[in-house]
């Protein structure tokens, strides 16, 4: 039994409402669900080895001395994995600060603030690692069967990548604290968080388009350009990728750097934390603005109204727009692709229609949840003399003006080049759109805005059958751009996912 | 002055969620009262407001507001109707001018009326100078005076409110009891639920008391002393005597 007050006894305490709140996560309050997501995990798990298999069968043969090729692909990978580790980090630190909950209790206890920190960083980076391990656990399995016990090295230097991942986003959270104030860093350090996660991907596949021409990562990671530039194998850079085949020195080294690394963060910036989570909770919410009365009362019909005040919202919620950019910022690399391939033929158009109709079915999902089920005021709207229909079309026509102002310009310029294949985008991307809007509304909850992150653990169902719509109608558009008939099949197939959703839907 | 037109009539509502909530409730509110519903939890209460507002179907019954069948065409009887619950309806990243204008365009009230109410009622509400200010920084207070200035800025015939007092500090419970007096002064008909007897003992014309869905006594304060046989009493007297006789719905 430990002491109150004590690291271990945060550190149970700590556990405790990580464990629940991971539990929560899984079984959206259901404890009758355990059992259910049990099962769903083992057979996710099964499916994620086979996926694993045919990727990473060609490395369980590279041995204690990988030739230079398989270092760098290798260390690109590990180097994506730590870019998105770093986000994920930096958005836990973000909302450690900013979300109360139990601060005020803490702050205003005789306890000392500094170990409770500490801990729940441990916990944060604990909860980052686990994340990357389950995800890589598949792939680092198939090798170890594959190549040998060696390859379990590799869940070591996932913990590692994760420990120095969680020291990079504390230090950098605590330095936009410490040059922004906390009024400005929530939001700085949510876009940042977003272009972290997506700026080695984009990155790469921007690579791959201009050297390559097409959207690969492993494919620019392997190439003799990139090798021919990359540091010769002897170099420290490679440490990670020989620790993960199993090299005892590599393995040590890299894993005693990682915990002293974030140990010294932890001692360094945990002293801060208070300070910062008291800065955060003192941040006056209220914005003076100039007087703007005369242009805000406007003739206006009910739909008018829930249109502009749906749009005011979303463009005021710096929360909301970061956790919506990530979406964006994967659009970049098509771009440059049909920037690349203008005046070359429709060969790019190709590529990017797929890319363009599978990001506006998860942008309009995401935003069709914080129109119909993120309603702040429900009872305000229901007893307005309006009918549930127009309240409804007015969020939908608000959900496609938002999904227009983002795609139409992409439509545009594929229309310049080819106006088929623009008919084709404006079509999937409307039929993706409005399907994903038809999802939320099967599925439709009552939550606050501020719960937009947990929104895909609300319903299991509305989440995969709002990635699996997005897909098949991505899967028709590239069909369709392609120029073949079997796009009805899968059109029809996203079809049927829509009507499965309306059946095992609640308010079927 | 009260009008002996039911603003609000109720017959034989009922609403059973896994057991009966409210169960063939009739209720009679004139035009131009001010009428408070008491109860104990779990009475019935807002359960039946919101079957009056339009936010729960009754499972039986009629519901009428100033001569619309609320059933029938539920847009029409919330046109000259208003809601105010215990929680403030607002949006947090909207300023109190901009979320009035919002209501006003569901309402659709004319521009030039809408604005010139909605700075008379923030001014009125010593909300004038946090006009252009997000209501994501306000007290509870403040929020219930803006939900306030909302569900008054379209000039509603019938205002209902649900425990509008809960958590507000005694000069914002004040400027809405005030509120609401003027709008009862100028023929306007409230119907509110509280668990502050004072509240309802001062600002009430009647007062119906529900319990177990049904309800089990009404008139002014001295009908309901009578009613409980304790003339001299005070309501929370005669609200606890009434309410201690009577068993809760199974």
């Amino acid at each position: 039994m430990s002491h109150p007050g004590t690291l271990a006894w945060f550190a149970r305490h700590e556990s405790r409402l990580a464990w629940r709140d991971w539990v929560s996560m899984m079984t959206a309050g259901r404890r009758r669900r355990m059992m259910t997501v049990v099962i769903a995990l083992i057979a996710f798990a099964a499916f994620m080895h086979l996926i694993a298999y045919p990727i990473v069968k060609n490395y369980a043969a590279v041995g204690h001395a990988p030739e230079k090729t398989a270092l760098v692909v290798m260390t690109g990978m590990l180097a994506l994995s730590w870019s998105l580790m770093a986000s994920q980090a930096m958005e836990s630190v973000t909302r450690a600060f900013y979300s109360r909950s139990d601060l005020d209790l803490i702050l205003s206890s005789p306890a000392s603030a500094q170990r409770l920190f500490a801990v729940r960083i441990v916990t944060m980076t604990l909860a980052t690692a686990l994340m990357s391990l389950l995800l890589a656990s598949p792939f680092i399995n198939v090798l170890a069967a594959l190549g040998g016990l060696r390859w379990l090295a590799a869940y070591a230097v996932v913990l590692a990548v994760s420990l120095t991942a969680m020291a990079f986003a504390l230090a950098l959270t605590i330095a936009l604290f410490m040059t922004l104030g906390p009024k400005r860093t929530r939001l700085a350090a949510q876009v940042m968080a977003a272009v972290i996660g997506a700026a080695c991907v984009i990155g790469l596949q921007l690579a791959a388009i201009d050297s390559l021409g097409s959207l690969s990562r492993t494919e620019i990671l392997g190439s003799s350009a990139l090798v021919a530039i990359a540091p010769e194998p002897g170099s420290l850079l490679y440490w990670p990728a020989r620790a993960a085949t199993g090299d005892l020195t590599a393995l040590v080294g890299v894993v005693a750097f990682s915990v002293l690394l974030l140990a010294a963060a932890i001692a360094l910036f945990a002293p801060r934390f208070g300070d910062c989570a008291l800065a955060a909770g003192g941040v006056s919410r209220t914005t003076a603005r100039r007087p703007t009365t005369s242009n805000r009362f406007r003739r206006s019909t009910p739909r008018r109204a829930l249109r502009m005040k749906e749009w005011l919202l979303l463009r005021r919620d710096p929360w909301l727009v970061s956790q919506s950019l990530m979406q964006i910022l994967y659009l970049v690399p098509p771009a440059f692709l049909l920037w690349r391939g203008w005046g070359e033929g429709s060969g790019a158009v190709v590529v990017m229609v797929p890319v363009l109709v599978m990001a506006a079915g998860q942008l309009a999902g995401g935003l069709a949840w914080l129109a119909i089920s993120g309603e702040d005021a429900p009872e305000l709207v229901a007893t307005a003399p309006v009918s549930a229909h127009a309240i409804l079309r007015a969020k939908v026509e608000a959900v496609l003006g938002a999904i227009g102002l983002v795609f139409l310009p992409f439509v545009a310029a594929i229309a310049l080049l080819s106006p088929w294949h623009a008919a084709v985008a404006a079509l999937a991307i409307l039929a993706a759109s409005a399907a994903a809007i038809a999802i939320q509304h099967f599925f439709r909850t009552q939550a606050k805005r501020s719960h937009f992150r947990r929104r895909q653990t609300s319903s299991r169902a509305a989440t995969f059958a709002e990635a699996f719509s997005s897909i098949a109608w991505a899967g028709t558009a590239a069909l369709a751009a392609a120029g073949t008939w079997f796009a009805v099949v899968t059109g029809a197939f996203a079809v049927a996912i829509l009507l499965i959703a309306r059946l095992i839907s609640p308010k079927a | 002055m009260l009008s002996v037109q039911g603003a609000v009539e109720i017959r034989n509502l009922t609403k059973r969620f896994d057991r009966p909530v409210v169960e063939n409730l009739d209720l009679r509110v004139r035009t131009g009262e001010f009428y408070a519903l008491l109860g104990p939890n779990g009475a019935g209460k807002t359960t039946t407001l919101r079957m009056v507002v339009g936010l729960l179907r009754p499972d039986a019954g009629s519901i009428t507001i100033l001569g619309i069948d609320a059933l029938a065409d539920p847009i029409g009887a919330k046109r000259v109707m208003a809601w105010i619950s215990d929680e403030p309806m607002i949006y947090d990243k909207l300023t109190p001018l901009e979320y009035l204008a919002f209501v006003a365009g569901l309402w659709g009230i004319d521009a030039g009326i809408a604005e010139a109410r909605a700075l008379e009622l923030l001014d009125w509400l010593d909300l004038g100078g946090h006009a252009h200010e997000r209501c994501e920084g306000f007290s509870k207070g403040m929020r219930q005076k803006v939900a306030l200035a909302g569900a008054l800025v379209h000039d509603p015939r019938v205002i209902i409110l649900d425990e509008p007092l809960t958590g507000l500090d005694a000069a914002s419970a004040r400027q809405v009891k005030a509120v609401l007096r003027e709008r009862v002064a100028n023929g306007g008909t409230i119907i509110m639920t509280t668990h502050i007897l004072e509240v309802a003992e001062r600002m009430a014309d009647r007062i119906g008391i529900i319990a177990g869905g049904r309800l089990i006594a009404e008139g002014t304060l001295e009908e309901l002393h009578g009613q409980a046989g304790e003339r001299t009493s005070t309501l929370e007297d005669t609200f606890l005597s009434l309410v201690s006789n009577e068993p809760a719905l199974a």
